[in-house]
This record gives C-alpha cells, structure tokens and sequence, in this order.
C-alpha cells in the first residue's frame, strides 16, 4: 500500500487536489481509502488528509507516509518526520525548505501562466500520477466529473504540465477495485436509509453529521425524499417521530450535541412505540468539544438517554460497508419492534472515503409497511401480545384510530393511571427486548481460531484493529493475536464474547474515549472484565500502528 | 350524536377547554370529516388533553413540541387534516421557537391556543401571556415580564390566517374553527380561555366586558391594520380574522410533495436505488 499526505491551509483547494486523486487512482484499479483532519474553520490553520491505496480492500489509515503534497511550510514541518527513508515531499519551488527528500517544482508560476493559480493542486495530481507509474488515460472523465465545464481545458493542460515534470518513481500494483464504489460514510448512511425506504429525513445541521443532509438533499428528487432542515435538535427528532407516525419512514441525524437535546424525544418514540431512526455521528465532547475531529465516548451516553425506562437498540457502524447495510437494517427493526434504533458513527467514517464492493440489493427498497387486516372501531393500538409487538396502523389508512400517547396508556391509547394497566404496559415494552436479542449480531471474529490475546472494540476502530492484528500476527512466534469487534452494542450480544473468554488470556479493550465505555457494558451485562485498555482521546483516529505499539508494550 | 365523542374529561367544572372542544367537534362535525381523517396533535398541559376526549387519530407528544411533530404527520399524509391543539406555555413558551418556524414553513394544518394567560395543569405559574403585575404562587411580587402577543408575532412573521375567538362565545368561535381548518396554509386562532382555578383575573366576565366582533367592513387583508388590530388588547379586545392573506403553503412550495400523492405511499423503484449506488464506482 501506498500512503501520501496532502496538506495546507483551508481554503487553498486541498478538497479539490485529494478528490481529484482519489478518483484517479480508483479508475487505474487501486483501493482507495483516505482521511480528513481538518480544523474547525474556514480559511487558514492546517488540514491535511492521507490517502492509502494499493491492492488489499483495508478500510484503515497510516500515518507512515511515502509522500507530503505540501501546499504550505507547515505541512512540511508537521510530517516529516513521519516520511519514510525513500518518502518524497512535493512542494513548490518558492518554499524555503532544504530537506533532501523535496521534489520543488515552479508549480505555481505554472499555474499562473496556464491562467489560473488555483489549478496549483491539479498540476500536483499530475506530477504525483507520474511519480508512482499512472498513465492519463481517465483524464477527462475525471476532470469532467470534478470540475465545472468552463474550467475543464485548463484543468487538462494542467495535469499534462505536472505530468511532464518528473519521471516515474514507483511501479504500479496490480489491483481490480475499478467497479467498486468510492465512497464517503456519511454517504454510506444516506444510501442505506434510502434503501431502507426513507420518506423524511429532519436535521439541524451539525459536523460531523451534516454531509448526511447534503447528500440527501441532493437526490430528494430523485428519490422522493423531503428533507427538511428544522430549527433545532428538538424540532428534528419530533419530526422525525411525527412523521413516522404517519408511516413515512423518517430519520434524523446529528452528532452528541444535538442528540444531548434529542433525548426526551427518544423516550416518546420508546412509550408510543413509534419507530425511529436516530444517526449520532459522534465527535469530541462534553459540549462543543473539538467539532471537526473524532471521538467514541457517546456510548454509554446513548444506550441510557431519556429519562424512565424503554426499549431500544443501538449498533455502531464500522466501516463504510457496514454502515449502509446497518442503517438500512436499523429502518427494519425499528418497525418491527417499534422501538428508537440509534446508529452511532462518528466524524472519522463520517468525513473518510473508501472502496466498497457495490451494495447489494436483492432485499432492498424495503417495501412499504403494510396493514394486515381492517380492524375497524376495535383497533387497539397498544395491544396485548404474546411479543409486546402491537399490531401497527397508519392513520387514515383504514378507518381505525390510531393513537399515540406520551402518557401512560391503556391498550386503546388512553391516559391512565392504573397501576395495573403501568405494570403491564411497562412490561409489555420491555419484553420486546427478550425477542429483539434474537436479531442482534454478534461481534466480527477476527484472526486465528485459537488467539489467546482479544483486542475488543466497536465500531470505526474495526479497520485499524483488523490491520493491527495482521501484523501482529505477522511475527511468528508470538502470533496467536484475535479480535472481536462489536457492531451492534445495544443490546449487547454475549454469546461470542462468552465463548472466547473462556480461553482467552487477554482481553484488551480498544476505544477512542478515555474512560472504556465499551468494557464498562461488557463489564454490566456479562461480569467479564477487560485485563488492559488502549484508550485514545485526543481527537485524532488511532492506527494499526499505534495499535501495535500499545499492545507490545501490554496495554494501560 | 356527533361522530368525534369520546368519554369523559378531566378537566374543573366551568372550564373555558370544554366550550373550546364542543365547538371544535361540532365544527369537524359540520365539515364533514371523518374521524379517520382527522389527526389530533398536542403537546402538554390543560389544554393538550383536548385529543383525548375527541374520537379522531391523536398524536399526544412532548411538551411544546406538538408543532414540529404535526407538520411532519402533515408531511407525511396531506389528506390527513392535522390539528393542534394546545395551552399559552405549551405554544408560545416551551415551544416558541416552533411556533415562529411553524409559520414561515406555512404548513397546511390548523393552531388553536386555548390560550388562558396562565399555567393551569401546574396550577397557576405565569404564562407568556400572563399579564404584567399578574400576583401567582410564584411570581409573589407580580409578573415582571412583558406579555408576549401572539398575533403580532404571528402577523409579522408572515402567518396568513391569524384570528382571535373567545371560549365564551362559542357560535363565533365554532366559525372561526372551520374557516382556519379550511385554510390551505398555518392557520393560528388564539381562543381565549378562562381558567377558573388558578386565574381569578381574566375570568368569563372579564372577557365578555372587553371582546367585541370585528365589523363586516374589516378588511382582514390589509396587513398593517391587521397589525394594529393585534395591538389592541386591553380595554377593548377584538374577536375575529385579523389577518387572512392566500400564500403558497409548504406542500405547494416542496417540488417534491407537491407531486400530489401521499409522501408515505410513495415506493421507490429497484432500478433508482441501483442507479444512486453506481453513482459512486
């Protein structure tokens, strides 16, 4: 695998340069993945992002770089030290920089003679292409797709001028990613909502969560979808509930500081038992936390929020893959039990691009939810059953009334303070719970059949820890490294986890937050304790590398 | 017997709320609905019980947020007939906020206040309405605050049916139920309601000294005085449309709902979903 650093100030055309590029090397057949750091403003500071790609499918990142695309001195002094012996650093001739691994170029003057100092980044596409071995042969379909018709000539010529100003450096690796999509998680989500038969989607704006909304919007049209940017949190989710009651699938998305005002909601949707979809792309808290960087410390927050008690389900998405055919599957079982589903992601799968095999949708659009039998003026809403599950009505649809009610009710829908009917129903409720473990998925295994050291997890760690353990695993004397990796976390499923304890003589609970939410669950619901933690919380995703690094040194 | 009859309420004997929900089932009554066409949305409080005591669909949510709720039930369903009926607190405190955006989304459903300038089901706090120097259990020394007038607000912010009725004169206010129920847009009548328990200073008497019925040459489409109308709240009080205005509702503007059928009926075709995905190879 190949990694390349590309970095400036905001607003000096990153974005463009590293999509351009990403979109090139997926055309000549490489897996694709790539990061955003970015700070929380517009113009200045400094972003970078890191693009691997070669031959192996690895949703994953690394800060071990063959290269800088350096837009600025800063990006220079912040990385190089991360370069490799043979790493290159590509900048513009009039950086004062010395370093031997520099290729300088008179990119800019370039671009000021080609007419247009912005295609800076595009002339730096061109050189790289050349650098590792690509020939131009997906230009224009690539530029066309980046860049608005009147700026297509010059964008060509300025490939072609960066093409011709270095020679190849690198061989190109075989690979056949060329039909897989190349993908954002927040995209991912989008699609997999749209699969799962979104009809309304409400949202206030919030990073890392708002490119949901974007993408959404776009294809409104296309796929019938309202999208209605409310006037906060609280409005959104109400929304979203209002809407699924009426029977249109409806979703709301946010990160911890929308879903903190979001939560009485989420006990409304549990005691009418209307079905919800909640995203909480999660970032760094308490309150506004660093807003453009990553965390997973919602966890224990979202499996509790909203006062009394409800049943509910929370699965965390691990990779872009995971995060389409999670977000389609929260739509199902949110109407089969009628319960909130909340799927937690968080900014790093948000804002990352990676090569997904094409989703498969032999199952989906989901249909639309249908009426069994016309119950007329008997309809009873809340229902007693064998499951807990009610019978679900639109409104309107037939002549039965459908009620929903943030009070204690009776099976009809009605106010009621009858403390035989509040036991029933509270148990009814949560006896939805006891058929719902039946769906749970359990942990990904992975690694050999008899590891003995399990590095636990959930959700976007899922690619870092799978890398982590190849090369673990890669030195073979000490190679019985496994790992299970939790995509569904609420309720927890157990069986796995029981079964691998039994042997194991590790477990070593591996989280972006820095107080172990996940082994605190475990901890609840199996008695197991983690014997060490890797805990990171500073933002920034950990890698396989430094993965690697803390359990050789055994973990805090 | 009328087909939106439920059982019995909760609510203190002499109630301003029960007049409210007589004419509000006798005008559903006279426009002909159907009880499975109709949704009823609350939020909470005295007034937020209405949905329970009429036979229709009720949606009883959250505290100030039956709003952002009944839009999306709108949203959802345009042949439903969605209407909210809620307190002072419950629309212009704890969801003011949804209140404005409810009128610049001008959504086709039906806002009836029962608005008695005072917190009843907490017996007797100060609402957004109370007046100023209003004494409550806690506000001892008086309501300090100024009273927020919602049909100022509401004309201003571009709302295009505002009107006032009065719990005690229930042949006008059943009126001016079905004409905001029939309008195509965010329809907002603030209903003035005696709470006999806990607001011994705006009682029925207080109200039936002060109200009077605009004059049939009150030409409601003429805003500024419309918003002059609104101000007059005091020792006269006027009853009526004060502001009427036709403006493209929310279903009208979305290209996507106003399509026409039901947003929730709609199904996606295979084919789309395949074509979005490849989009991305």
């Amino acid at each position: 695998m190949y990694n390349i650093l590309v970095g400036g100030a905001a607003g000096q055309g990153i974005d463009t340069t590293v999509s351009t590029l990403e979109k090139f090397l997926k055309k000549s057949g490489y897996y694709v993945f790539s990061t955003r750091d970015v700070m929380s403003r517009v113009r200045g500071g400094h972003n970078f992002s890191i693009i691997r790609f070669g031959s192996e499918a690895l949703p994953s990142h690394s800060y071990l770089l063959d290269g800088i695309i350096a837009f600025n001195l800063e990006t220079i002094t912040e990385h190089k030290d991360k370069l490799k012996d043979n790493g290159f650093i590509l900048c513009d001739s009039n950086l004062p920089t010395d370093d031997p691994k520099a290729i300088k170029l008179n990119m800019e003057e370039t671009a000021r003679n080609i007419g247009n100092p912005r295609v800076f980044g595009i002339i730096a596409t061109g050189v790289l292409l050349k650098l590792f071995g690509e020939n131009l042969d997906y230009a224009e379909e690539v530029i066309k797709g980046s860049v608005k018709s009147q700026y297509f000539d010059i964008n060509i010529r300025a490939i072609q001028e960066g093409y011709n100003m270095v020679d190849a450096r690198y061989d190109h690796i075989d690979s056949d990613f060329k039909d897989w999509l190349l993908i954002s998680g927040n995209q991912s989500i989008a699609l997999g909502a749209i699969a799962g038969g979104l009809k309304f989607y409400a949202a206030y704006p919030m990073s890392p969560s708002t490119s949901i909304m974007e993408y959404l919007a776009t294809k409104s049209m296309t796929a019938d979808i309202v999208v209605e940017q409310a006037e906060d949190e609280i409005a959104a989710i109400n929304m979203a509930i209002g809407g699924y009651y009426a029977g249109a699938r409806s979703m709301t998305g946010t990160s911890g500081g929308g879903f903190s005002l979001m939560v009485e909601a989420l006990g409304l949707s549990g005691i009418a038992e209307i079905p919800l979809v909640v995203v909480n792309v999660q970032r760094p808290g308490p309150a506004t936390g660093l807003p453009t960087r990553t965390e997973q410390s919602d966890l224990k927050f979202v499996v509790s929020a909203s006062h009394g008690e409800f049943p509910r389900m929370v699965m965390a998405v691990r990779d872009h893959r995971d995060a389409f055919y999670q977000t389609a599957r929260a739509f199902e079982l949110a109407e089969k039990y009628q319960i909130p589903v909340i799927i937690l992601s968080d900014q790093y799968l948000a804002d990352s691009i990676a090569t997904v095999e094409p989703f498969d949708i032999s199952k989906y659009p989901l249909p639309l939810h249908k009426v069994s039998e016309d119950a007329g003026e008997e309809y009873l809403r809340y229902k007693f059953t064998e499951d807990g599950i009610s019978p679900r009505r639109i409104p309107g649809e037939t002549k039965a009334l459908v009620s929903a009610d943030s009070d204690e009710h009776t099976e009809r829908g009605w106010i009621t303070e009858s403390s035989e009917v509040r036991i029933k129903m509270m148990d009814k409720r949560l006896l939805k719970l006891k058929k719902l473990k039946e769906d749970l998925i359990e942990p990904e295994v992975i690694g050999p059949e008899d590891s003995d050291t399990f590095l636990i997890g959930w959700g976007s760690t899922y690619g870092p820890i799978k890398e982590a353990i190849k090369i673990l695993n890669s030195d073979k004397d000490n190679n019985k490294y496994g790992a299970l990796v939790f995509g569904d976390v609420y309720p927890l499923p157990t069986k796995t986890l029981l079964g691998k304890s039994k042997t194991a003589k590790k477990l070593i609970n591996v989280e972006q937050n820095a107080t172990g939410q996940l082994a605190g669950l475990i901890r609840e619901y199996t008695g197991i304790e983690c014997t060490s933690s890797i805990l990171k919380y500073d933002g920034r995703q950990i890698s396989a590398e430094e993965i690697v690094e803390a359990v050789r040194k055994g973990g805090q | 017997m009328n087909k939106f009859q439920t059982y019995e309420t909760a609510w203190c004997p002499g109630c301003g709320n029960f007049s409210i929900l007589r004419c509000l089932k006798n005008a559903l009554d006279d426009l002909g609905k159907d009880p499975h066409e109709v949704v009823m949305a609350a939020g909470i409080g005295q007034a937020a019980k209405t949905p329970q005591y009429v036979s229709a669909n009720s949606f009883c949510g959250l505290h100030g947020r039956s709003l952002p709720a009944a839009t999306a039930i709108k949203i959802a369903n345009e042949d439903l007939t969605v209407i909210v009926n809620t307190g002072d607190g419950d629309s212009y405190g704890e969801g003011g906020n949804h209140f404005i955006h409810a009128i610049r989304r001008n959504i086709n459903i039906t806002h009836f206040v029962h608005d008695n300038q005072i917190y009843g089901l907490t017996k007797g706090q100060a609402s957004p309405t109370t007046a100023e120097g209003h004494v409550t259990g806690v506000q001892p020394s008086g309501n300090m605050n100024t009273p927020l007038n919602p049909l100022l607000i509401a004309i201003a912010s571009g709302a295009g049916f505002v009107a006032r009725s009065f719990s005690g004169d229930p042949e006008h206010l059943q009126e001016v139920m079905k004409e905001a129920i029939n309008y195509k847009g965010y329809a907002l009548v603030d209903i003035l309601q005696p709470c006999v328990s806990f607001n011994k200073i705006n009682t029925f008497q207080y109200y039936r000294d002060r109200v009077y019925h605009l004059q049939d040459d009150y030409d409601p489409t003429n805003k500024v005085a419309a918003i002059k109308k609104a101000m007059e709240f005091g020792d006269t009080i006027p009853l009526g449309v004060l502001y009427r205005e036709e403006t493209p509702h929310f279903h009208q503007r979305n290209p996507i709902l106003s399509k026409g059928s039901p947003l929730y009926k709609r199904e996606l075709d295979k084919n789309v979903l395949e074509n979005l995905i490849q989009e991305f190879v």
